[in-house]
């Protein structure tokens, strides 16, 4: 079931190209945006390139998690799957495992590419993509509790920013902490273990809340 | 059997009903009747399982729903006003995912086979965008046919379907009461079926 599930929503959100393709435009122009901005100084964009891509993927993260259940809820696709003897632990943790392999990786696979327009160095750019592999996972999961809290609200997508953000914080320093270690020479590795360390508990803790969650937003 | 004890049902301020008791056993149709917004679809959704009532609590052989969890559903099938119908998948596509999805995997000729007893075979391979409000409805039908579950809860099914579907929903129904399934069905209009056991339950 759990695969099937995974496979569901791969297959609509293939069909629904256009508001995946959507997230990875914004983290594209967000990004692309600074370096224009703020003048070709390399050493500036070396030392903002850490801070920038890491809250370019949050707030395209952010803007990505009204798709995880708002359109189950709506066509009543979500109830049928809470009532199914499946816990909802496990649903949760297949739609957000389909979230992720939709709207995040696209965002690890072009990452290094844009970390280019920084100047960033080899170490630099891998760094990049393993923080985000470690991270994004956890903007998805930690962001489902949002998206399932906020369902059918009017205004969900600044109340998402609003219960979201504060949680989101920790991964942001960690992850742009990573790359900035990377960049000035020394190691990432305590960064990414911390990385490492939220994935393993968002992922133990988060599906529950938002199994919760999701159990108030359909009575 | 099913048991509900002093069911008290609140939707924002308003009191939907109090204090409901009545039970339901093998072979057995509830028929719920009542004006629009008198509780009908609240009672469905708080004997499914979906809701929690204000009061009161729902045993299923003698053991309350809340406690059972995840067990409890599966033995229900609850189709809502919702049809549950994914836009972007072919019919067939929602029928195979969404059975696979509860637990029932279907091979092709298997979900051709269920398509072929609701009159969907043409429509197989269309995305259900295209289906008609009729159509949908049939196909939010095949949920009963792949279930092995004993309870139905049922709200308002015949509505938009044709002569054609709303009789075979019957039979649906009634064979399901036959095999001492139980099935509780909100509605309108009289079902006119004949039932091991019936009971009509009137919400005001």
């Amino acid at each position: 079931m759990f695969g099937w599930l995974v496979w569901r929503d791969l297959i609509l959100a293939w069909r629904r190209r256009a508001d995946v393709l959507a997230t990875l435009f914004f983290f594209v122009i967000v990004v692309s945006l600074f370096p224009l901005g703020i003048g070709p100084e390399r050493e500036t964009l070396r030392t903002i390139a850490p801070g920038v891509v890491w809250v370019a993927a949050l707030l395209a993260s952010m803007l990505s998690l009204g798709r995880i259940f708002g359109n189950d809820y709506q066509d009543g696709t979500l109830e049928q799957l809470l009532l199914t003897r499946q816990p909802a632990y496990l649903v949760v943790l297949a739609k957000v495992l389909a979230h992720w392999i939709v709207a995040e990786v696209p965002l690890v696979v072009i990452a290094p590419v844009l970390g280019l327009q920084f100047g960033l160095s080899q170490n630099g750019l891998a760094t990049v993509v393993v923080s985000l592999l470690l991270g994004t996972p956890v903007l998805s999961v930690i962001g489902s509790v949002g998206a399932a809290l906020t369902l059918g609200l009017r205004a969900a997508n600044v109340l998402v920013a609003l219960l979201v953000l504060p949680l989101y914080i920790p991964v942001l320093i960690f992850g742009s902490g990573a790359v900035q270690a990377s960049v000035t020479g020394s190691s990432p590795r305590a960064w990414l273990l911390l990385l490492g360390a939220t994935l393993i508990v968002s992922l133990v803790f988060a599906p529950w809340a938002t199994s919760a969650a999701l159990r108030i937003s359909v009575e | 059997m099913l048991e509900v004890i002093n069911l008290t049902c609140v939707r924002g301020t308003r009191r939907l009903f109090k204090e409901l008791s009545f039970s339901a056993e093998s072979g057995e149709l509830v028929e719920l009747r009542g004006p629009n917004g008198s509780g009908k679809t609240s009672l469905l959704r708080i004997l499914c399982g979906l809701a929690t009532p204000a009061a009161g609590e729902v045993r299923w052989n003698e053991t309350s729903i809340r406690s059972l969890g995840e067990e409890y559903f599966g033995s229900v099938v609850y189709l809502g006003h919702q049809n549950a119908v994914k836009d972007e998948l072919t019919t067939i596509e929602n029928l195979r995912i969404s059975s696979a999805v509860s637990g029932y995997a279907l091979d092709k000729k298997e979900a051709q086979e269920i398509l072929k007893r609701v009159g969907l075979t043409q429509q197989q391979n269309l995305p259900a965008r295209v289906l008609s409000a009729g159509q949908r409805r049939r196909l939010a039908l095949t949920r009963l046919l792949t279930s092995k579950a004993r309870l139905w809860f049922l709200d308002e099914v015949l509505t938009s379907l044709d002569n054609t579907a709303m009789n075979q929903s019957r039979e649906f129904i009634s064979q399901h009461l036959k095999n001492d399934g139980i099935a509780i069905v909100a509605t309108h209009q009289d079902l006119d079926l004949i039932a091991p056991r019936f009971h009509r339950l009137q919400l005001s």
